[in-house]
């Protein structure tokens, strides 16, 4: 190994793909504004669809309640629903998204109301259909505070003291600080997107430098010069793990400044707020999350490399690396999954054992064992991939495949 | 001083079996002189140079490009030796002051030595103007010249050029074949392949007609014209090869 031979193919390979502007793309900008672009885009979009369905005077038809007055007339006052004349088609008129919800009220419900009965109401609503959940929510509302009221009269009534129906009071705390509840909630989400960045940032400059120097005929140039074939490949590969660990620094960083940026701006929202999804990266855990991911970008840039350079055209490289991201995502998204755990087995499994470790990391968790299983087992499968790729330099077969 | 014994090439194809490109080739070229390899397409020319350049390795002989075994020392033949074909393009995205600096480093130049050289010879060669032009942006005859400094910034005593002229108009054909001239003029032992009758006249000392990779005839043009009765090469070339 000559590490001045190395140094120079990396420089030069480092210059070279730093003026080709789909490597810079990759590389530099999406990283850089994927996660603000995504969170903006997301944020505006779902704020502006929950805010127009908050501000919405949802249509409300009332069914029955002929023989109820009483009910009728305390329906028809409130100010946040409107009332619509009842026809027999409610529910399609819920499904068709015509009128938000539906009541059905029992016959005689003022009557069985004033007797101490029970008088079974229905809400009717498109579940999932946020308009809708808004509109039966206003009416769940007013039936609450209509039954607590009521309870009230009837203990009155009977000179019972208010808290009668009342034996208990359960109240639930959150312990975890707001980081770790918002690590669980959106952590997984930080690997997710760095491992999904690490790939594909590697992809346009692993097929650039071997399949791309196959097609432009620069193969035989460099083949011809004094440098050995593995000095070659460690130079060609240093500059493919350049362009992912830059990528995933970018994007660890990218996401810190924009979930802190998120985390001020939805702190103000009380139902977020009391959510405890105040969630920031620490300086710590973005360290640790980009040392684990190093040995991962290893292992991407030298499988990428010896599956590109085995390819005779880029068209060719890029049908078998497209199949390869959906490899990549699918163990990320089972890390995203509830109730999927690290431990020693899982800790084993490539990508998906980064993927959880990150998850924790990020959540203030640091299971040290995990930690070096893991970082070790992603060195060994990283050094495989890179002998391969070093191997598959060596084949003439491979080298000169058209 | 390049010397082949017995040099063979065989690859391995999954429809046709073992192929033979090339067998049992022998032959020597000295210092000051131009060897040209002689063959139609397909005879097994460009396997014999690229096995010589070491990038193809033979399946059987061997060859010493100046005085290192091609085998046993590849990366010290490739050290001594400069490689030119229409197959070793240039990268598009470096300038040509880059594109050949980078090769003189590969060689075991320091930047400032290489940079030197290079531009020396970019004086020499007239393309000091697009030094800093990138070599997409080159015309062919301006590509081949960068090319040619490319092959030249180590002052390798072996030259090998794989149908230099094969794809360029006249003027930068004729380029190619004055800066052979000067390679061989300069002390360099020059091998080279076309399968133009014309160039082989005008530029070999020797010439070796290859057919189905073997090596059929060789001598210098007086020596074949006298073995086959023939004053014209094409002549000599299609009785050598059975045509």
């Amino acid at each position: 190994m000559n590490l001045r031979n190395i140094a120079v193919v990396y420089r030069k390979e480092l210059k070279d793909s730093l003026r080709d502007r789909r490597t810079v793309i990759s590389m530099i900008v999406v990283p850089i504004f994927l996660m603000p672009v995504l969170t903006i885009f997301v944020g505006v979009l779902s704020a502006r669809l929950i805010g127009r369905a908050m501000l919405e005077v949802p249509s409300v038809m009332i069914i029955g309640g002929e023989d109820s007055p009483q009910i009728l007339a305390a329906l028809h006052a409130l100010q946040d629903i409107q009332v619509v004349p009842a026809t027999p088609d409610y529910g399609q008129q819920i499904i068709d998204k015509k009128i938000r919800a539906a009541v059905e009220l029992p016959p005689d419900f003022d009557v069985l109301i004033a007797h101490g009965d029970t008088a079974r109401v229905r809400i009717d609503m498109y579940q999932g259909e946020i308009n809708s959940g808004f509109g039966a929510d206003k009416l769940q509302k007013f039936f609450r505070d209509f039954r607590e009221r009521t309870i009230r009269q009837r203990l009155e009534a009977r000179h019972l003291p208010g808290n009668l129906a009342e034996p208990l009071l359960v109240e639930e705390t959150n312990v975890a600080p707001p980081e770790k509840v918002g690590g669980v909630v959106l952590g997984g989400l930080v690997p997710y997107f760095v491992i999904i960045l690490a790939l594909t940032g590697t992809m346009y400059p692993a097929m650039d430098l071997t399949v791309g120097e196959k097609e432009r005929g620069t193969i035989e140039t460099i083949l011809c010069s004094p440098i050995s074939r593995m000095n070659l490949v460690l130079g060609k590969f240093l500059m493919v793990l350049t362009a992912s660990l830059s990528t995933a620094a970018l994007a660890v960083a990218s996401m810190g400044v924009t979930l802190a940026a998120a985390s001020k701006m939805v702190g103000g929202l009380s139902q977020i707020s009391t959510m405890g999804l105040q969630f920031q990266m620490t300086p710590r855990s973005v360290i640790w999350v980009f040392a684990m991911i190093v040995p991962l970008a290893v292992l991407f840039s030298a499988a990428l490399l010896a599956i590109s350079l085995f390819a005779k055209s880029f068209k060719e490289a890029q049908s078998y690396l497209s199949p390869l991201t959906i490899v990549v995502i699918a163990p990320a998204v089972v890390s995203i999954l509830p109730g999927v755990e690290l431990n020693a087995r899982l800790s084993l499994v490539p990508i998906l054992n980064t993927s959880l470790v990150c998850k924790e990391i990020v959540s203030g968790t640091y299971h040290w064992g995990y930690i070096a299983l893991i970082f070790v087992s992603s060195c060994v499968y990283a050094a495989v991939a890179l002998w391969v790729a070093i191997r598959l330099f060596q084949r003439e077969d491979v080298l000169f495949r058209i | 001083m390049i010397v082949a014994e017995n040099l063979g090439k065989e690859f391995r194809d999954k429809d046709r079996g073992v192929i033979r490109a090339v067998g049992n080739l022998s032959f020597c070229c000295h210092p000051g002189q131009i060897y040209g390899l002689l063959g139609a397409n397909g005879a097994g020319k460009t396997t014999t140079l690229r096995m010589l350049a070491t990038i193809l390795t033979p399946t059987s002989g061997t060859a010493s490009v100046a005085g290192f075994d091609i085998r046993q020392e590849p990366e010290k033949a490739r050290q001594n030796l400069g490689f030119l074909s229409t197959a070793t393009a240039l990268y598009g995205r470096l300038t040509a002051l880059e594109m050949v600096e980078y090769f003189g480093c590969l060689h075991g130049l320091d930047r400032a030595s290489a940079r030197r050289r290079t531009l020396a010879l970019f004086e020499r060669l007239d393309i000091s103007a697009f030094l800093d032009r990138r070599c997409e942006a080159l015309s062919t005859g301006l590509k081949q010249r960068v090319s040619i400094a490319r092959t030249l910034v180590h002052d390798p005593p072996v030259m090998i050029f794989d149908e230099p002229t094969s794809g360029l108009d006249v003027i930068s054909a004729r380029t190619m074949v004055d800066f052979i001239r000067e390679c061989r003029a300069s002390g360099k032992t020059v091998v080279f392949s076309t399968h133009v009758m014309s160039e082989a006249e005008k530029l070999c000392d020797t010439i070796g007609i290859i057919h189905d990779g073997r090596l059929l005839a060789e001598g210098s043009l007086q020596e074949l014209r006298a073995c086959y009765g023939h004053a014209d090469l094409e002549e000599i070339f299609m009785r050598v090869v059975g045509g």
